[in-house]
């Protein structure tokens, strides 16, 4: 049984610190849908993605009511489309459109999967599906992509990692009436996950079961709210602390994911254990590092306690479900936390402090506008940087940047919504190319020789 | 199926009467009831029983929060399995 005390934890919780469920995401395989020819392989996918996600949002919403705590977001993912689309590549822009249709008409709010893997080499097919990105992502309005381009087993594939700083550019050129909107939807990793529910990373891997329920859960308000009931502790008993608030959060997006599952006819797969920041005030990753003693986050100590709070989540989140997976970290998008905006608009959180705050958190460099005027090369030596973070430590880092066409330092963009505004960050001048243009593949690290 | 019932706001008269009407009108037993005031603010709990309910939990979830808008107090009906969950193990 519980306390009064309790039940008036959970309702403070949802009404006043933000306490969601992010998302939950429904994983469809896409390989029964491969056809002979591309116009029937996109009509098997819109039916397939609309036969098995057709009731997502109605249980979604359903259950939203009846547990009383709000589920922000309904999404689907699906397999890597670059691997359906192999003996068309060129015109997987058809399958694009049909799961851009089928998820506006099942009414979810994105579709993740527009994926391709090259982490260890690209085969022909995989390039020119990498080269329709960006008028996928021009012409669609709820689809998401991503590409894989190392991992700690493989390496780095320095052949791709170039190719996506080609990617990058042309996308936001393709969206610069919205500012390179196209550019939120694309997302650049090293280790991807093949359960991730959140956007716009998502995809199905080829090793899950279909359809799959994933949930994302998120709460740093409530973070926030318990740590500012302890203006005192000490780091100890603030680890504890965020540690007890995590289990709890994670609990619910338990239930959720359990019940959302039964009732959908499908399998449990993971829930996510991410601290999620909105735009929404309170709501934010930096300003529970700043309840932890910083001043503005981008300071010096970020690091450590990004650190300490991103591994205090796991180890209370660890425990509340039974099936832990996906990104599973503190997230720190700048556009997306209120807190980051702030002090990237002060200068006192730059691009470099932001890549080293994600080697200790989940999940990377993550929209960030830079200016609109930034080379190719270097966009692709930021994806270098970040995906050896990840290589050598044997975890997810990606980079989801917006090169705002015709901005500078000083500018911002705004997309809206959950994905906010973001100020124009200042990034290096002084060129990386001759490395870039050097191609080949980066050797995975010596730990990774472990069989 | 079991559901809690949260009623929090400025403390006034009527409250209870007004919400247990409400209940068993919808045919839901009431099963337990505690109530506390702090810093004048009334927080009253009930566990109820649905099995007897004449509609989904849905729709009396929106009609206790519509009920609390009216009256200026935030009224909440959820099924029990969020409490348990986020504060049993």
């Amino acid at each position: 049984m519980f306390s009064t005390q309790d039940v008036l934890e959970t309702i403070n919780m949802i009404e006043s610190d933000h306490l969601d469920i992010r998302t939950v995401t429904m994983g469809v395989s896409l390989l029964p849908c491969v056809r002979e020819t591309a116009v029937r392989t996109a009509d098997a996918v819109y039916d397939e993605v609309c036969a098995k996600a057709e009731n997502l949002v109605k249980v979604a919403d359903g259950l939203s009511a009846e547990y009383g705590i709000p589920i922000v977001n309904k999404r689907v993912s699906v397999t890597p489309v670059s691997i359906i689309t192999a003996p068309f590549a060129k015109a997987s822009g058809l399958v694009a459109k049909a799961l851009d249709k089928a998820a506006k008409n099942i009414g979810i709010d994105f579709l993740g999967g527009y994926t391709a893997l090259v982490h260890k080499g690209m085969a022909p097919y995989e390039k020119d599906f990498i080269n329709t990105i960006p008028e996928v992502l021009a012409t669609t309005d709820r689809l998401c992509a991503s590409v894989n381009v190392g991992s700690s087993k493989s390496g780095i594939n320095m052949d791709a990692v170039s190719l996506m700083g080609n990617v990058i550019k042309r996308t936001a050129e393709a969206t610069k009436d919205r500012d390179g909107f196209g550019c939120a939807k694309l997302v650049v990793f090293c280790n991807a996950v093949e359960d991730n529910p959140f956007m716009a990373g998502a995809f199905h891997g080829i090793g899950e079961a279909s359809p799959v329920i994933n949930v994302g859960v998120s709460g740093p308000g409530v973070v926030r709210h318990a740590l500012e009931g302890a203006p005192e502790c000490d780091l100890t008993k603030l680890a504890e602390l965020i540690k007890r608030t995590a289990f709890k959060i994670t609990r619910a997006g338990q239930l959720v994911a359990a019940e959302a599952a039964k009732r959908l006819g499908a399998e449990f797969g993971i829930v996510d254990l991410s601290l999620a920041p909105t735009p929404a005030v309170g709501d934010s990753v930096a300003q529970i590092l700043e309840e932890m003693g910083l001043e503005c986050v981008g300071t010096h100590g970020t690091t450590a306690c990004l650190a300490m709070l991103n591994d205090a989540v796991k180890k209370g989140g660890v425990m509340a479900s039974s099936k832990v997976g996906g990104l599973s970290g503190a997230f720190i998008p700048v556009s997306e936390d209120a807190g980051m905006i702030e002090a990237a608009e002060k200068g006192t959180l730059t691009v470099d402090k932001l890549e080293a705050m994600t080697s200790v958190c989940s999940v990377g460099l993550d929209m960030i506008a830079v200016p609109g005027d930034t080379p190719e090369d270097t966009i692709s030596a930021i994806i270098a940087d970040e995906a050896a973070i990840g290589m050598i430590n044997n975890k997810t880092t990606a980079v989801r940047l917006i090169p705002a066409p015709g901005k500078s330092v000083g500018d911002e963009v705004n997309f809206g919504g959950l994905l906010g505004r973001a100020p124009v960050m200042p990034v290096h001048s002084e060129s990386p190319s001759k490395f870039i243009r050097r191609g080949g593949l980066i050797p995975a690290p010596i730990h990774s020789n472990k069989n | 199926m079991r559901a809690v019932v949260t009623v929090v706001g400025k403390d006034k008269t009527g409250i209870i009467a007004k919400v247990s009407a409400y209940l068993s009108e919808k045919g839901i037993n009431i099963l337990d009831i505690s109530q506390t005031i702090l810093d004048d603010y009334f927080a009253m709990l009930m566990m109820v029983d649905l099995s007897g309910a004449s509609e989904p939990l849905e729709k009396l979830s929106a009609d206790c929060r519509e009920m609390g808008e009216k009256i200026g107090m935030s009224i909440h009906l959820q099924h029990e399995a969020i409490f348990n969950a986020m504060h049993n193990i």
